[in-house]
Formats: structure tokens, sequence, C-alpha cells
């Protein structure tokens, strides 16, 4: 602190040595306080871990839970033709990875009791006669039945024993044209750019890290103002001659450091253990966070400023944190919305934050790509400051 | 005691704006996320290079549009410069068909069409991926129906639970259960929290009343509250989210009453472990919030996971309650199918009580 001190120590003559003198102590009076809030922070030696190390384990653990790819679907075939055809049918289930025979089984009933109790995602029923009425009719029905309370998973698990049938199909061709393969007529070709393994933590580590901070800035900031007023040290502040900017400022910083530091300790992660690319600029992300925090921060200190305890600050935050990570298209995309969500996420800044750090980190995007998502979050900030600085006052209430 | 419960009552219902959140709150919630979360795929923008635009290209580009599936978006990048449109931000997909398209399909029975996704939302790309092969599919069915195949096996599809693929019926059960988790073991422990902070701990344990007495005085008025939120929230998933209850109504009622217990222990049990209102919420936000989301197949379903952390899900209470919740509500089972996972949550609620029993201070630092 000393030498902090002696660094804003009037060195110069051409200015007016009282001028001088005032800015200097109306950054000194900001230093003392933003030493008394990190004094406050890293004293508390119960709430470092939660801080520091919660948000690590986090994001090392969620991340590989996030996924939707499917690698099981467990499958229960009701063969009720035992013929030669209907066991290569199942024979080509058997091969790919990700299919998983649970059971044989005579009886439907039987089977739907697996669906039932969950050990099963889907059911295979190759009916009587299948072998006959492919000989004969040259066409044979069988059915896919998959657990759909999951609608999506439940589409992709369908594609996938829609294609094995296809194959089987393919199979019975080449066999009846004497082994000469045929080659559907279009030819589609895929790539998959930016992630060609579909790799699911690429896209949801940068997401998970903004959560993080986010969490941290928005309810640190949102309790700390409260606690000094439900303890009443506020009013020791009120009575002080320290100014309304001075103390939102000397509130607001130790976060926006911590928060800032976390997400450089989040991206050195996201790049050691999970081999995430930053394709585009560090700077530009770090640029757009520190805009980012302010408007969060903004948004803790605007809650701050409208309760009394730090129960309702915590409900508000609370609410408000649930409503916008989940809009956010953190974990659902935002393209999948209605209209109206969409809308809706016009005031969510962290909706934003995710959609410029995803594009920034995995594609590469400059600056004039997220020019628009980063203006919103800029406006943010600004509103939620002012406002914030507007509603807080130097009164007892 | 009955004094004792009453003051919490005062405590609670006296002050408006935590009412306020405390019910207002879950409507908004269910509401909101019941309606906008989803994982369908619905007008994906996607651009095409049509190096060919014949008969054939346009029949499958309006497949394509009038699918429902994709719009038509206004970049068409030329070559080389799809990375570019991808950057900015909005396309998902850019398809690329060859140049003479139908007069290569009509020589040589072979032409290629090449599909670009924007993989770093690697989900969406798969569905987008995914529907474009379908559809294109079905247009070389029709094209091949002139020489139509001598053998074939027809699949009938069906869709279990779920015919429409809904995505509420995935995401009502998981939402249902985080509020009531969160919302009851959050009130929980700050409440006790708080009384620890502000010193009047002190004076309820100069009382001669128990610790149980104290905590069970502490946690009825909650129980009141969060069974009263629940039944909202189910309301609202029947009538408004048009979710059905096809088992027993009075059963699903009884195994949330359970669940909230367990909430409420679980509350209890944090409170005992911090020292300040600040340390219970982060605690029970910080610590709950993002594991309760991740781990209980809400979004993501728990057997994709690795294997080290589907056992770790087995700790989380919310992970059984959805699964309770999913087989009363959309698959109508009685007891006999989720006794385990009733007795799980139990379980769960008795350890948790155990616990803090033996951790609640009676004495002051």
């Amino acid at each position: 602190m000393v030498r902090l001190r002696n660094l804003f120590k009037p060195v110069t003559n051409y200015q007016s040595p009282v001028t001088n003198y005032q800015q200097t102590r109306k950054l000194r009076i900001i230093l003392y306080i933003l030493q008394k809030e990190f004094r406050q922070i890293f004293r508390n030696k119960a709430m470092l871990p939660i801080i520091f190390v919660i948000p690590v384990v986090q994001l090392l653990v969620l991340a590989f839970a996030v996924t939707f790819e499917i690698k099981n679907i467990n499958l229960v075939i009701v063969d009720q033709d035992h013929s030669v055809a209907s066991r290569q049918l199942v024979s080509k289930f058997a091969a790919p990875p990700f299919y998983h025979i649970k059971a044989y089984s005579d009886s439907y009933t039987e089977a739907e009791e697996q669906l039932k109790t969950g050990k099963a995602h889907q059911i295979l029923i190759i009916p009587i006669q299948f072998e006959q009425d492919l000989q004969k009719e040259s066409k044979a029905s069988v059915q896919l039945i998959t657990n759909a309370i999951d609608g999506s998973a439940a589409a992709i698990m369908n594609a996938y024993g829609n294609s094995i049938i296809m194959d089987y199909n393919q199979d019975i061709l080449v066999d009846l044209s004497g082994g000469v393969d045929i080659k559907p007529p279009i030819d589609i070709r895929y790539s998959y750019w930016f992630n060609p393994e579909l790799d699911y933590k690429t896209y949801m580590v940068p997401g998970i890290l903004v959560l993080l901070v986010t969490i941290i800035g928005m309810f640190l900031s949102s309790m700390n103002v409260v606690r000094e007023k439900e303890m009443g040290t506020i009013e020791q502040i009120n009575v002080s001659p320290v100014k309304k900017y001075q103390f939102v400022i000397g509130k607001l910083l130790p976060f926006w450091f911590i928060a800032l530091f976390e997400l450089g300790f989040g991206l050195t992660l996201a790049r050691i253990v999970f081999d995430i690319p930053i394709l585009g600029s560090l700077w530009l992300i770090f640029g757009v966070a520190s805009v980012y925090l302010l408007a969060t921060l903004g948004i803790g200190l605007l809650i701050s400023t409208l309760v009394n305890t730090q129960q309702q600050a915590m409900f508000l935050a609370w609410f408000f944190a649930v409503v916008f990570i989940m809009m956010s298209g953190l974990f659902t995309p935002v393209d999948s919305m209605p209209e109206w969500a969409q809308d809706i996420n016009i005031i969510n800044p962290i909706a934003y934050f995710i959609r410029i750090i995803r594009m920034v980190m995995l594609k590469g995007s400059q600056f004039q790509d997220i020019l628009k998502p980063f203006i919103a979050i800029a406006i943010y900030a600004v509103c939620s400051l002012t406002l914030a600085v507007w509603r807080y006052r130097k009164v007892a209430s | 005691m009955r004094g004792f419960i009453i003051k919490e009552f005062y405590h609670i219902f006296r002050d408006i704006r935590s009412m306020v959140v405390l019910f207002g709150m879950p409507v908004i919630q269910v509401l909101l996320f019941g309606f906008a979360l989803s994982t369908e795929v619905k007008n994906a923008p996607v651009a095409i290079i049509d190096y060919s635009n014949d008969q054939v290209t346009r029949a499958i580009t309006t497949k394509l549009l009038s699918s429902g599936f994709f719009i038509l978006s206004d970049q068409v990048p030329g070559e080389g410069h799809i990375e570019e449109v991808f950057r900015h931000g909005k396309v998902k997909e850019v398809i690329v068909f060859e140049s003479d398209f139908a007069a290569k399909l009509e020589k040589d029975r072979q032409a290629g069409i090449q599909i670009i996704a924007d993989a770093s939302d690697p989900n969406t790309a798969n569905l987008v991926v995914s529907y474009t092969s379908a559809i294109i599919g079905d247009y070389q069915q029709e094209y091949l129906k002139g020489m139509s195949l001598p053998v074939t096996v027809r699949t009938e599809s069906q869709m279990m639970y779920n015919p429409a693929l809904k995505s509420v019926f995935m995401f009502v059960p998981g939402v249902i259960t985080i509020l009531l988790m969160l919302i009851t073991a959050m009130m929980t422990s700050i409440s006790i929290a708080r009384e620890n902070e502000l010193g009047t701990m002190e004076i309820l344990l100069v009382s001669p009343m128990r610790p149980i007495q104290i905590i069970a005085g502490k946690v009825l008025p909650y129980v009141l509250l969060a069974f009263t939120n629940a039944l909202i929230i189910l309301l609202l998933s029947y009538f408004v989210l048009g979710m059905p209850v096809k088992g027993s109504l009075l059963l699903l009622l009884a195994e949330s009453l359970l669940f909230i217990v367990m909430a409420l222990s679980l509350g209890i049990f944090i409170s005992t472990v911090s020292n300040s209102q600040q340390m219970a919420m982060m605690l029970s936000m910080f610590a709950l919030m993002l594991p309760t989301i991740l781990l209980s197949g809400f979004i993501f379903p728990i057997e994709n996971m690795p294997v080290p952390l589907q056992i770790f899900s087995n700790i989380m209470p919310p992970r059984w309650f959805i699964i309770i919740v999913k087989s009363i509500m959309i698959k109508g089972l009685g007891f006999q199918y989720i006794w385990k996972e009733t007795l799980i949550i139990a379980g769960m609620a008795l350890f948790f009580i155990a616990l803090s029993i033996k951790k609640f201070r009676i004495r002051l630092e």
C-alpha cells in the first residue's frame, strides 16, 4: 500500500498542487476501499474454496457430462420368425458398437416391460413369416419401437435402427444381383467443420466457463452490499465522505479481477486438459469479458440496491441467473426456441457472451463478426451500472 | 413448539418480497422453460451453392425447404468463402450441388452433393445433416421408383410414450425436479444460517427446546411452502404445458412430498456446515445447481456419460426423482415400478437428517 501511495504522490509541478492533491485523495479513497474488500474476501477461509476451487472442479467434471452423443442403445429383440433371414437381420444389429442387445424375447409384453423399467431403449419386432414374406412377396416388414420421452435422442436412435435395416436391404440386393454392389445414384459427402469429431466438450467448455464467471460475478456482488446493509456496517460508510462512485468502484473491482482471473485460469485448463482450440484472439475474448463482467456486476449491484436481506438478494440473483442460463443457448440451442423466447434473449447478457466466446474460440471469428452482440453487451454494461449507481442511496432506509 | 412454528410462519410471510419471489419464480420458470427449452431443429438457416441449377437440384432444394427444418439463408457464399459465412454465425449448413447434376445423374447414374455443417455445435450439426440426407434419400427413392427395387424390408417405426417427439416430455419433469430441489434446499439452508449469523440462534439454543425440535419447527413451514409450490407447478404443467398424468396423482403427490423432505434435510445439512448466509447460499447454489442440472438426466442422458460420472450421478437425488416423475406422469406406471427409486430418496433423507442432527451445534464458538 505504501508503494501504491507513493505512486500517486504529486510529482509534477506544472499542475496546481490543490487539484493534484484532490485527485490523489480520490484515488486513495478508492484504493483504501479496494484494500478493505480484498482483505474481507481473502480472510474468509471458508469462502475461498467456494470461489476458487469449486468452479475449477465443476469445469473439469461437468464438461464430461454434457453430451448428446448416443453411445449406448439397449435393444430388445423379439424374433417371432426364428428363420435364417431374421437371424441375419439380428446379427446386423449386433455389429455396431453402440448397439447392445439386452435380451431376446418371444413375447412383446415381456419386451415392453424392459422399456417400462428403463432397461431398454428400443425394441425390434420381427414378425412370424418374415422370411416367407420376403421370399414370396419380395417385401416384409419389421417393427422398431423406441422410447421417445427424450424426443431428440429417440429421433437419432430411430435413424440408427433404420439405417441398419437399410443396410440389410442393400445386402439382399447385392446377393440377388450376384455380388455387384449397387451404389445409390446420389452420392452424399459430409464434412463437419470446426469440430470434425463432433466432440461435445469443445462446444460446452467455453459455455461452462462463461457460466462460472457469471455466477461468481453476479452472486458475490449482489450479496456483498446487502451483507453490509444487514450487518449495519453500511451506515459507517454512509456517514463517511466516501462518494457513491468511489464506493461502487471499490465494491465491484475486486470481483471483476477475481472473475477475470478465473476466466484466464479456466481458459488455460480448457487448452491443456480438454485440448480445446482457441482459434480467435485471446485479447478479443478478454476484452469482451471485461465489458461483460461490468454488465453482470452491475446487475448484481442493482439487485443489492433493491433488497434488504441477503436472502432476498439471493433469490433474485438466483431467479435471473437460472432464467438467463437456461435461455442462453448453453444447453439447448437458441434457434430451437420459439420466436418470443428468442426475443427474451435480447435482454440476456449470458446469451450474448456465450455466442461470442464460442464464435471466437471455435471458429476464429473476428471483431467485426461479433460486433452486434458486443455492442449489446456494452449497452448492457452502461445501463446496469448507471441504474445501480442511481439506485444506490447513501441514506439509511 | 407450536409457538415456534408460528414464529417461523411469521418470519416467512411478513416478507412480501420473498413471498413474491418464492411463488412467482417457479411459475415463471416452469412456463418459460416448458415452452422454450427444446433440442428440436426447426428453421435452421441453410445456404445452397448450386452449380448446375437444373430441374433435379431445384426439386431437391424445394423438398428441403418445404420440410420445415430449413430456411434458405440469403447469404450465398462463393467458392472459398464458406468459412467466412460460418464465422459470421447464422448459417448452420452449406449444401453444394456439383455442376451438371441432372445430366450426370441421367448418364452416369452418379451425381454428387456435398453437405458442409458448422459443427461447432455438434448436436445441431448432427441433426441437420441427418435430416438433409434423409430428405435427399427420399428424393432418391422417388427418382428410382421407375426401376423399383426387387426386394425390400420396410420398417414401421413407433415412438412409444411420446409419438410427437415433444421436448416438453423430456424437460418438464426435469424442471419440476430442479425447482423443488433448489428452492427447498436453498430456503432452509439460508433460514438457519441467517439465525446463526444474526445471533438469534443463541436465543433458541438457550431455550428448553431440543435440537431436533428446533430443526423440526424450522422445517415444517417450508414443507408446506414447497408442497404448495409443487402443486402449482404440477397444475401448470398439466393445464398449460399439456403434460399428461397417466399414473396415480396421489402417488405423484406422495413422492413429491418425500422428495421435498429430502431436499429440506439437505438444506439443513448445508446450513450446519456453513458459517454464514453467503456461504450457505454459495453452497446450495453453486455446488448444487450445476450438478443438479447436468448430472440428473434432465437435459443430458446419463447413459451417454463416462462411467465414473454415471456412478457419481447415483448420489444425485434429482436423478431418481426425475425417473419417478417420468414413470408416473408419462408412462403411467404404478408403485411396483418405482419402489427402488423411492427407497433411495427416503434413504438419502434419513441420511441427511441423521447427519445434521449430529452436526447441529448446540454451543457457540
